[in-house]
Formats: C-alpha cells, structure tokens, sequence
C-alpha cells in the first residue's frame, strides 16, 4: 500500500486528537497525577482534615513549600493521616507543627508549617507531634452559642 | 382583499409542508446513508482523505479559537472570582464550562462553517457539473462513492476536534490564570481533577460532540445533495447548511444537557 503525506497528516491529526483526551482524561480529571522535582515525604496526624485536597499546598511563612500528597484514614488512632512532599530545598526542625488553614472564607484549604526550635531536623518518614485540625464551622458557631448562653445564665444569677 | 388573505395564508401552508417533506427526505437520506456505510470498510482509503479535509484542515482554527476561548475564561473567571478570594477556583471554573458545554459546542459550530459548508459546496457543484450524474450512468452509486466517506471522515473528526479544544482551551487558562495572573498552580490543577469527573465530565462531553458531529454531517451532506443545480442554489444551500446547523447544535446541546445534567 502507498504511503501518502496524507497519511501522515491524518495519522497526527488522530494522535493529537487522542492525546487530548487523554490529557483531559488524566490530567483535567481525577485518573493520575504527576509530581516534579526531589521532595521528602513526613506524616501528619489530624483529628480533622476538613476539605484538604491532594496536591493542596504547604506553606510556611506563606511561602509553598510542598504539597500534600496522600490522604488516609489511620484505623489505630481513627484519625486522619496526610502525607507531606516537602521541597528538598527546604529542612525543618523536628519540633514544627501542622496546622490545616483556609484561605479566604470561601478558599482552598491549606497546611501551614510552622518552625520550632529543635536543632534536630525533620528526617524523611518522621512524624509531626503537633498538629491542629481544620476549624470546623458548625462546631464554632455551636460553641459561641454554648458560651453565650452560659454567659447569659452566670449574668442572671448574679443579679 | 380576500384575496390577498387566502394568498398569503395558502403560502404559509407550503412552506410548512414543504418542511415536513423535506424533513421526511433528509431522514430516507441518512437512513440510506448508513446503509451504505460498508464501502467504508472496503475502501478506507476513501475516509482517510475525508478525515484529511473535513478534520486536519479545521486543525488550525480550531487550535486558536480554543486557546483564546480558554484564555477569555481565565480572565474573566479570575475577574469573578478574586471578588470571593476564590480564584484557585478558577480551574474548576475553566475546566467543567470548556469540556462540559464549549468544547463540544464552539467546536461543532465551528465545524459547521468551516466543514459544513465546504461539504455542501463540493457536493452541490458535483451536482451542479453532473458528476453525480455521471456516476449513476456508471452504475455507481453516489451515496455510497460520495456521500458515506464525508460522513464517516466528518463523524470520526468531530469528537477528536472538540477534545483539542478543550484541551486548548484549559491550556490557554492555565497561561492567563496561573502563568500571567498567578493563581497558584497546584490549587488549580488539585480543584480541577477534584472537580471534574471522567464519567459525568468528560464522557458526556465526547457523546454531545458525537452527536453534533452527525447533525452537522447530515444536514451538510443532504443540503449539498439536495441543491438546486445552480450557482445561486449552490451558494444558498451553502448558507442554509450553516444556518441550520448552528440551531441543531444549540437545540440538541439543550437537549442532551438537559439529559445528562438534569440532577446537577
């Protein structure tokens, strides 16, 4: 059979278009992911993670430092267990905390990293003793009733 | 005065009949269509080359159009948007609108002009010179030589064209979004693959885009075949062919958004 630059223009035109929707398949939606660059990977543990999201950032000082990587549930403890890819670039002391932000009211939700002052660093697999879920915003509100209500009884007793 | 009532009355009944008649062609026509549909299989050298004209050559606009579709809805998205301090939703934003609903529709109105129309005009002036004519003389037959190729070449085109422009079109919002304005990008792409599904997103979109690609195919094929054998029917078909198919696709696209999204 002759071999045509027809052929190849539509034999391109078919890889492209395949292409494309793998891209969308993969990589716009939720079947893979793919990471770049040496990081270090360090567990958290949360009692709550709220709306964290794989691939959410880790920020120290606001500045992206990594990314979350996995996350699990931990049937020992029943808590939330987050995998940390941390820059390589980056070292942390063994004392640092965790704790699950949001950015904007309405924004994505993020780990802030904040440094200690152990002079050990954190080793790759090591596991971060403080940490603090994310707020959660019914418990909040419940809470701030609760108080007010106790405020209100203390005042009335009082007089 | 009566008359004249009676006239216009009389006038507006043919019209829709005419309609209704025409209607009933078009169908017979893509039914007989399908039927000849083998020669495919035979001769696939024949689809290759419509695959060449109909999909290939709409590369380019199609390439552009997305790319700037995708750069608009990143800014104004991001304009929306950072109102709330949510612009890492802006991914979601780029994604679910471009492989939901403007990829498979910019693709196919596009693919209508530029397709479309350059398929009623090539069958059109084969009618108009007697080269279907000619055919049928030969005792081969027109619809299987002519008609069946341009529909599969059209129909396998159309789904590959709307997934490169989404594709195009995430990619130009990726540029505005992440590499001019500076959302963050891991939040982007993270609140785009957490937001789209595979099954609900994207499968639906490649169906709508299927099924354009056959409304748009079919009346391109029949108001070519259908033409008057002119220069002016010619022309008009041309226009008709654009016309009609733009409100297909928008009828249709209402339709199946209607049925594959009713519960979002």
């Amino acid at each position: 059979m002759k071999r045509t630059t027809l052929d190849l223009w539509v034999g391109i035109f078919v890889v492209a278009g395949i292409g494309a929707l793998l891209f969308l398949a993969l990589k716009v939606g939720n079947m893979g992911a793919f990471d770049s660059g040496a990081t270090y990977a360090v567990n958290a543990h949360f009692d709550n993670i709220g709306g964290l999201k794989p691939r959410a950032p880790v920020k120290s000082a606001g500045v992206v430092v990594g990314r979350v990587g996995e996350i699990l549930f931990d049937t020992k403890n029943y808590e939330a267990q987050v995998v940390l890819d941390i820059d390589g670039r980056y070292r942390f002391p063994a004392d640092s905390s965790a704790s699950i932000m949001t950015s904007g009211l309405l924004g994505e939700q993020y780990i802030a990293l904040e440094a200690g002052g152990d002079p050990k660093m954190l080793q790759p697999g090591d596991s971060l003793k403080l940490t603090q879920g994310a707020v959660v915003l019914e418990n909040l509100i419940g809470q701030f009733l609760y108080n007010k209500a106790d405020e209100a009884a203390a005042g009335g007793t009082q007089e | 005065m009566l008359d004249g009532i009676t006239r216009s009355l009389r006038a507006i009944g043919h019209r829709v009949i005419f309609s209704i008649w025409r209607m009933g062609v078009a169908t017979r026509f893509f039914w007989l269509t399908l039927l000849q549909s083998g020669i495919v299989l035979r001769r696939p050298m024949l689809v290759i080359k419509e695959i060449f004209s109909a999909g290939v050559l709409s590369l380019i606009i199609i390439l552009v159009s997305g790319l700037f579709v995708g750069m608009v809805l990143g800014l104004q998205g991001y304009d929306t948007l950072q109102t709330y301090g949510s612009e890492e939703a802006l991914g979601i934003l780029v994604a679910l609108s471009l492989v939901r609903e403007l990829g498979p529709v910019v693709a196919a109105l596009l693919f209508a002009s530029r397709a479309g129309s350059a398929i009623t005009a090539e069958i059109g002036l084969m009618k108009a010179t007697e080269q279907i004519a000619a055919m049928e003389m030969m005792a081969v037959d027109p619809v299987a030589r002519v008609v069946a190729p341009r529909f599969w070449g059209a129909v396998i085109s159309m789904p590959l064209l709307a997934a490169l422009f989404s594709a195009m079109g995430i990619f130009g919002g990726y540029l505005v979004g992440v590499v001019l304005i500076g959302v963050d990008e891991g939040a982007f792409w993270s609140q785009m693959q957490a937001a789209v599904d595979f099954r609900d997103d994207i499968l639906n979109g490649v169906i709508k885009s299927v099924v354009f690609g056959v409304a748009v195919t079919i009346i391109a094929l029949f108001e070519g075949y259908d033409a008057p054998p002119t220069a002016e029917g010619v022309s008009r078909a041309t226009t008709r062919t654009v016309v009609t198919s733009s409100l297909a696709i928008l009828a249709l696209d209402f339709i199946l958004t209607a049925f594959m999204f009713h519960g979002v």
